[in-house]
């Protein structure tokens, strides 16, 4: 279980992360909403340990953050980065190894290749572990990188997965396979925590969602009670529906059309 | 391809081309001789005649600059490929980046000071000194690029490239004011050594270099698997346990004490630091556990190879053995820069 209570994070003089408190549980998938700047990737880099909390405190299985040696933080939490830019011309598999890093000395153990084999079956990139990663496309390396974070933590029970907008830039088939093996992988005992952009992707996979603005909490719940067109307003400062999909009672956002005219900005049309 | 193989066939390639090069020059000393004289030396076949002459020779003279060469090559290949796993980046060579010519500035200091405050240069404790000068001036220079290349945590190879331009620059200037400040007996003393190259070689020189060449040949091998994990991203590594801020210094002081104590010996000879672990990642695949390793037994047969060359050409006169470097070396520079054009802009 991971229990984050009162955590402020601050650089300089702006305050990142305001007062935060949430629990996120194994075998469920938590994802983090908000507009662009509203802190989600700052409060990311807390719970990854990369940056300490100003305020406030997070302990992971009933353990503070701060306690864990680098080490033992490896083996229990992994993090998909937005992006990764490899400039060194290693195998797929050789990148998926790492993954395994934290485990073993010199040499993989049987045990360690056959978990990176499985990870690699589960994530679809079998067929590419001997090519060379920097030949793969934009949505074959993140899901390279995807069989690497996994085989970090594939042996850990309640490990927690961070997925830092995951499926951004990716084409829509990515984006339902990741999220679907991400509810996969919470079914098996992970605790998964998700930024996202997509609120309709949100909407249709996670347990709970938490929506960010200014660096403070506005909303966490489960989809169903807490997406509305008031919450999306305030959060996003766009108007839009909310209905529910008929076939499988997921919520879905439909925003409103935008217009612009002419006339307000003072423009005229090209005579043609 | 097993590591065991590797490391034997290079190991043959590296006692094959040292052998032909002892065998090599003025006087041409058969190859069966100088494999018997060899093994004499380590006590075997003791009593089985061989020419003095050839024994005088190739002990005094040729034996010294082939260690120094093998010595010098080992540590500009490994050393190179440690810097690039760092830099995250193949570019980053210690000649283009400015490390070389930092450590010349340094040794060229010393040899002012030396000459003006000590005797000379000739001594072991001369050696010393200035091989731990070049690593002095080697790490600064390193440290300065690796800071103004760094953008947000990651380093920027354009501004990597530039700021070695920087440095090259500054130091080469730098160097110049000594050397028009510097007295008679100074200046005959660095340009003696700014001219050096493995022809200078004594048995004084070589039992000088050995220490600052095998600590990093046995340390860096140990950094391997957290520089392979530098390629993803020191945030990543990070996150993988792995002790990035140890191992970052650790490979600074190793390389640099390598490459410092190369240039003290024999001045800067580029491109070895591109060429041999380039060559070694082509052949044997990226990983550092082989590339590492793999790229002192080839950087240390490639440096002997070119001597001989250099040797060779233009008999009996030498060319600088940097210039069969830079001609072996620049095409793979252009080869990289065109190939990976897109991928190295990032």
């Amino acid at each position: 279980m991971l229990t984050v209570e009162n955590v402020t994070y601050k650089t300089g003089k702006h305050t990142l992360v305001k007062d935060i408190s949430f629990m996120a549980h194994p075998g469920e998938i938590m994802v983090i909403l908000g507009a662009n700047g509203a802190g989600k990737s700052s409060l990311m880099r807390l719970l990854s340990a990369e940056k300490k909390a100003s305020a406030g405190s997070i302990s992971l299985s009933g353990k503070a953050l701060n306690n864990y040696t680098a080490k033992e933080l490896a083996l229990k939490r992994a993090i998909l980065n937005q992006q990764n830019i490899v400039n060194l011309d290693f195998s797929a598999m050789e990148i998926v190894q790492m993954g395994r890093y934290p485990h073993y000395n010199s040499k993989p153990t049987t045990h360690d290749l056959d978990i990176i084999n499985e990870v690699m079956g589960i994530t679809g990139t079998t067929h590419m572990a001997e090519r060379s990663f920097l030949s793969l496309s934009g949505g074959e390396q993140q899901r390279v990188h995807l069989a690497r974070v996994l085989a970090q933590i594939w042996d850990t029970p309640e490990a927690l997965l961070l997925l830092d907008e995951p499926v951004s830039g990716m084409d829509i088939l990515y984006q339902q396979q990741t999220l679907s093996l991400a509810h996969m992988l919470a079914k098996k005992g992970f605790m998964v925590i998700a930024i996202l952009h997509d609120i309709n992707l949100a909407a249709q996979y996670a347990d709970s969602i938490m929506m960010l603005k200014n660096g403070r909490k506005w909303y966490h719940g489960a989809p169903a009670d807490i997406l509305s067109t008031k919450s999306i307003y305030d959060v996003f400062e766009t108007e839009a529906d909310v209905f529910t999909n008929p076939n499988t009672l997921k919520q879905l956002i439909m925003p409103k059309v935008i217009t612009h005219h002419l006339s307000e900005q003072n423009l005229k049309p090209f005579t043609l | 391809m097993k590591n065991g193989l590797i490391y034997t066939l290079l190991g043959i390639g590296v006692f094959l081309t040292a052998a032909l090069s002892l065998s090599m020059g003025a006087m041409k000393i058969p190859v069966q001789d100088v494999l018997l004289i060899l093994v004499k030396k380590i006590g075997l076949f003791r009593n089985m005649p061989v020419d003095e002459q050839y024994d005088t020779v190739l002990t005094i003279v040729r034996m010294p600059r082939v260690i120094m060469g093998l010595l010098v090559g080992a540590a500009l290949g490994i050393s190179g490929a440690a810097i690039q796993g760092i830099f995250r980046n193949p570019l980053a060579e210690p000649g283009l980046i400015g490390i070389s010519s930092g450590a010349s500035l340094f040794a060229v200091l010393i040899i002012a000071a030396e000459t003006a405050f000590l005797a000379g240069v000739s001594n072991l404790l001369g050696y010393y000194l200035l091989a731990f000068g070049s690593f002095a001036g080697a790490g600064i220079a390193t440290l300065i690029v690796y800071q103004i290349s760094r953008n947000d945590g990651k380093p920027n190879v354009a501004t990597m490239l530039l700021a070695g331009i920087a440095v090259n620059a500054l130091a080469g200037a730098l160097t110049g004011l000594v050397t028009y400040m510097a007295n008679d007996q100074q200046l005959r003393n660095i340009t003696f050594w700014l001219l050096g190259s493995l022809g200078g070689a004594t048995w004084q020189i070589v039992l000088c270099l050995i220490p600052f060449v095998f600590v990093p040949l046995i340390l860096l091998p140990f950094m391997a698997k957290t520089l392979n994990a530098f390629a993803l991203g020191e945030t990543q590594a990070q996150q993988l346990g792995l002790p990035v801020g140890r191992v970052k210094r650790w490979v600074v002081v190793l390389a640099t004490m390598a490459v410092g104590a190369s240039v003290a010996v024999s001045g800067i000879i580029s491109f070895v630091g591109l060429l041999v672990p380039h060559m070694t990642r082509l052949i044997f695949g990226v990983d550092n556990r082989r590339v590492l390793p793999a790229s002192a037994l080839l950087g240390a047969l490639i440096l002997t190879l070119a001597d001989m060359i250099a040797r060779k050409v233009v008999a009996p006169v030498e060319l600088p053995i940097g210039v069969i470097t830079a001609l072996l070396g620049t095409p793979v520079f252009l080869y990289i820069l065109i190939k990976d054009k897109k991928k190295i802009a990032r």
